[in-house]
């Protein structure tokens, strides 16, 4: 990857986690620490992978990215504010009576978002099902999914797992934030994936373990998986929360909510400086 | 407008008038895809699959997925019928068919086979006793129990062009034809099937209209003039024509072959208690009982669902009018 690429999609990392932090401090609520994890990951789809276009949402020749993790919202309805699908101010709207932007995301709300999610499991089966439908109508446009580490101890994860190669789909890319940690605790003392990459493998994917935090590697992960002659896995190694040290890998930083907040001013202004650093 | 059958005719299975429908659909309509969940057998799935190998996605032992799967398909275009038995397409689909299906607005025609007692033999775990109270709540969900092949035909039909979530409530066995081939049914619209005076039978499903038919006779042997309606849609359901009916006859039992919780029983007397015209009603249905292995005819004794019953509860609503 070009110096120049990987230093745009760092600085569009970066303004996703502003916006991100700007928009549930300011509500007061939201899903903070998954939706920081994914950060590094949407701003690759967004940045450098994905076809769409932002005055016309519903484009058919578009790729479609099912965020199976739906209460990450806040990270991707910030990538879609940046890229110009609905204005930055809307932002401020999140979880407001009528807004287009629930804490989960919405296909019907929201310009850009194409599938519905929130209860863990399904959207990557829909995604799935998306997969297909290109591929029986004979389209190349690919499908991505975001599942988390706590979601994949959803059953209907595994039905898909064994599902999508069987069924020889090939424009099908699922990435795991394996942010480590699930709403109650670390997700090894709850329910360990164990070797998730290699789970991925023997169910017949073609499976990479990449730092989820690093968005060449990303980027080199999801042109590996194209390339493959088997539906992508990419286990993306996050940690939860990432960006905010004060809140990274601690318990109770999945969902902030009122004195949670406290010092997301510094963080934020931190950011900005950062950001206008990389200019 | 539906037109009666004059004569006895004895049915195809209405599974077989589903698959048939949906291969002459597939010919005309590109988008047209079968999913299934390892039961495709039972509803002729390999009769489309000679036809469409590419269009037919058995996707194995996955009732979630089925459904999930299904509104993802539906997202990009398509139109996707799932089936698998009732008893799975309700109870292990539910929070699927809400979210990926219902709430996300996404084009998808569920179909739940071997509904109720139908599933006979295959004993309580299978017996689908609560399938339409569990998708009745769901919203813009339409629920169809077509009755005969005829309306499984046009059902069938209307499911795939009109966009949304539809539930095809699908008995196995065919009774007797109802309905001419060529009828026009609508949805939210009932059907008289015998008129009559004295009491209403509202019924649901191939199994119980013909229970419900048997019982009319019975009952005009004793002298009493019942009225027998097919509600065909359960949802929305025909609010217009139980009013009017428990005004003509001011008595009305229920005949479904469900759970008298939560089904048409409880649809139609929520119906008679908003629209403040109370009557005598009395609902025959699986009582508050599981299924267990049996013929379907034998469960039907065991659950009270026999012409007989359906006489004596038209006789006591009738004695329960002021």
């Amino acid at each position: 990857m070009e110096a120049n690429t990987l230093n745009e999609l760092k600085k569009f990392a970066l303004d996703i986690r502003i916006e991100t932090l700007n928009m549930i401090s300011k509500h007061g609520f939201g899903h903070m620490g998954g939706s920081l994890s994914v950060a590094d990951a949407i701003a690759v789809l967004y940045g450098n992978q994905m076809k769409y276009d932002p005055q016309n949402p519903k484009w058919d020749g578009r790729d479609y990215l099912v965020l199976s993790k739906g209460h990450c919202g806040p990270a991707l309805y910030s990538a879609l504010a940046i890229k110009g699908f609905f204005p930055r101010e809307e932002l401020l709207t999140i979880n407001k009576l009528g807004t287009r932007l629930p804490s989960h995301v919405d296909k019907n709300l929201t310009p850009g978002i194409d599938m519905t999610a929130g209860s863990l499991g399904q959207g990557v089966s829909c995604a799935l099902g998306m997969a297909l439908g290109l591929k029986l109508q004979n389209k190349p446009n690919m499908v991505y999914a975001i599942i988390g580490d706590g979601e994949a101890q959803e059953g209907q994860v595994w039905e898909t797992m064994l599902i999508a190669p069987n069924k020889g789909v090939k424009n099908f890319i699922v990435m795991l934030d394996n942010n480590k940690q699930q709403l109650d605790e670390f997700t090894n003392h709850i329910s360990s994936l164990g070797d998730v990459r290699q789970k991925a493998e023997d169910f017949g994917w073609y499976a990479l373990t990449v730092n989820g935090h690093d968005p060449n590697a990303i980027d080199e992960a999801i042109e590996k998986c194209k390339a493959a002659d088997k539906p992508g896995f990419i286990n993306m190694e996050t940690v939860k929360g990432k960006g905010w040290q004060a809140k990274e890998c601690v318990l109770n930083n999945h969902a902030l909510r009122g004195p949670a907040f406290a010092g997301v001013d510094e963080v934020i202004e931190n950011f900005r400086k950062e950001l206008a650093a990389m200019q | 407008m539906i037109k009666l059958v004059k004569e006895k005719i004895k049915d195809i299975e209405l599974t077989k008038a589903y698959s048939e429908q949906l291969i002459a659909l597939a010919k005309e309509n590109a988008m047209i895809v079968d999913l299934e969940a390892d039961v495709g057998n039972c509803i002729f799935g390999p009769e489309f699959q000679k036809v469409f190998p590419e269009r037919y996605l058995d996707l194995g032992i996955c009732e979630q997925s089925l459904s999930s799967i299904s509104a993802g398909i539906s997202a990009v275009g398509m139109i996707p019928f799932c089936h698998t038995f009732a008893v799975f397409a309700s109870r292990r689909m539910c929070d699927q068919n809400y979210i990926s299906c219902a709430y996300a607005k996404n084009n998808v025609k569920i179909v739940g086979s071997a509904p109720g007692i139908s599933s006979g033999e295959n004993g309580g775990t299978h017996h689908a006793n609560e399938d339409i109270a569990l998708m009745r709540p769901i919203t813009d969900i339409t629920i169809m129990e077509p009755a005969d092949s005829a309306a499984m035909r046009w059902a069938v039909r209307k499911a795939a062009a009109t966009f949304g979530v539809f539930y095809i409530r699908a008995e196995r066995y065919g009774q007797e034809k109802l309905y001419e081939d060529d009828s026009e049914f609508e949805i939210g619209k009932a059907n008289v099937l015998r008129e009559g005076n004295d009491v209403t039978i509202i019924a649901e499903g191939n199994l119980m209209i013909k229970a419900s038919l048997d019982a009319a006779e019975i009952l005009a042997g004793k002298g009493v003039s019942a009225c027998v309606i097919d509600i065909f849609t359960i949802k929305p359901i025909d609010a217009e024509m139980i009013v009017k009916s428990a005004k003509e006859t001011g008595a009305i039992v229920t005949v479904e072959n469900h759970s008298i919780t939560g089904g048409l029983g409880s649809a139609v007397a929520e119906v008679l208690c908003e629209s403040f015209c109370g009557v005598p009603m009395k609902r025959i249905g699986i009582p508050n009982r599981f299924g267990e292995v049996a013929q379907p005819e034998e469960l039907q004794k065991v659950m009270h669902m026999t012409p007989e019953d359906i006489t004596e509860a038209a006789m006591s609503v009738i004695a329960g009018k002021k």
